[in-house]
């Protein structure tokens, strides 16, 4: 059990980074009316069969040969499962994954998002080769963060580079900031 | 704030770059798989972060990677410098992570008792 939605979310992230992905895009979607919450990762990653579909959500498969065990995908989706949610993957070999998992926003159980700005930071920061795209959404407020874009404005500047690092944190952290979702 | 602002960050670190080729001195590598990530090895990712943010660190870059095989000592970081061994951390905490900065990669002294592996690159 990972203590935060959030955690989960840099797990997911991690599977995509192992699979070849080079654009990774993280939704987590608020919907207040219907008690809600949406957490998506796609990316274009080498993709799964049926069969692979089926052993990665096994908590006693892993395809890293010096673990027996991988757990992430099992944690996450034993989480939404018992938050009264729903788990998904669509995945096609060849094309990516999409996971897909949807909670109860008012669930007792449910974890707490936890420091979204700071997984948001550590990741784009800490894998500067891949491109992500952040939506953030609720009640109708949308943060979007593309690296696509802020690269292009950095050009030979690297993503990870110390004054870049403190934009992008006030940046996040500001845009965050008023979104009951990202607390 | 707009992304707009970044241009004025890259002009000046353009400049800064070309002083040193662009190369990254130093690379810490923060392992975040599943049981590094529940050892808190994203706070440890952004103690790095910050501390060399407040150093102002150029040339030293922080990356991360999936799982290292070494659960029981997460959060793991690696240190990578040019012509040297890769020392790897453990048992990590935002303030070790600071520490490691200060003592290591700043002075470089590594903090030994903090040390579970070192290996050839």
């Amino acid at each position: 059990m990972l203590a935060e939605l959030s955690m989960h979310i840099i797990d997911i992230v991690q599977n995509s980074i192992s699979a070849g992905a080079d654009l990774i895009k993280v939704k987590i979607h608020e919907l207040k009316d219907r008690d809600l919450l949406i957490i998506e990762v796609e990316d274009n990653g080498k993709g799964m069969d049926k069969d692979q579909i089926n052993r990665v959500q096994d908590p006693f498969y892993t395809t890293k040969s010096f673990k027996r065990v991988g757990l992430g995908i099992p944690l996450f989706k034993q989480t939404a499962e018992h938050c009264d949610g729903s788990f998904q993957i669509l995945s096609e070999p060849s094309k990516g994954t999409l996971i897909r998992a949807t909670f109860k926003k008012s669930h007792v159980d449910l974890p707490p998002m936890g420091n979204l700005r700071d997984t948001i930071l550590t990741l784009v920061v800490g894998e500067p080769n891949v491109d992500f795209v952040f939506e953030v959404e609720t009640d109708g407020v949308v943060f979007v963060l593309d690296t696509r874009e802020v690269k292009k404005e950095l050009q030979d500047v690297p993503i990870n580079h110390p004054e870049v690092v403190k934009f992008l944190r006030e940046y996040i952290g500001e845009n965050l900031k008023t979104m009951e979702v990202a607390s | 704030m707009k992304l707009e602002d970044l241009r004025k960050i890259r002009e000046k670190a353009e400049k800064e770059l070309k002083l040193r080729e662009g190369k990254a001195r130093i690379r810490i590598v923060v392992g975040m798989g599943t049981s590094g990530i529940a050892a808190g090895a994203r706070e440890v990712l952004k103690a790095f972060l910050d501390e060399i943010e407040k150093r102002n660190l150029q040339d030293v870059m922080v990356t991360q990677s999936g799982e290292k095989g070494l659960s029981s000592h997460e959060p793991v970081a690696e240190v990578w410098e040019e012509g040297k061994p890769i020392v790897v951390y453990g048992n990590l905490t935002p303030e070790i992570a600071r520490r490691i900065v200060a003592d290591h990669v700043v002075n470089g002294n590594p903090v030994s008792e903090f040390v579970i592996e070192v290996r050839e690159a």
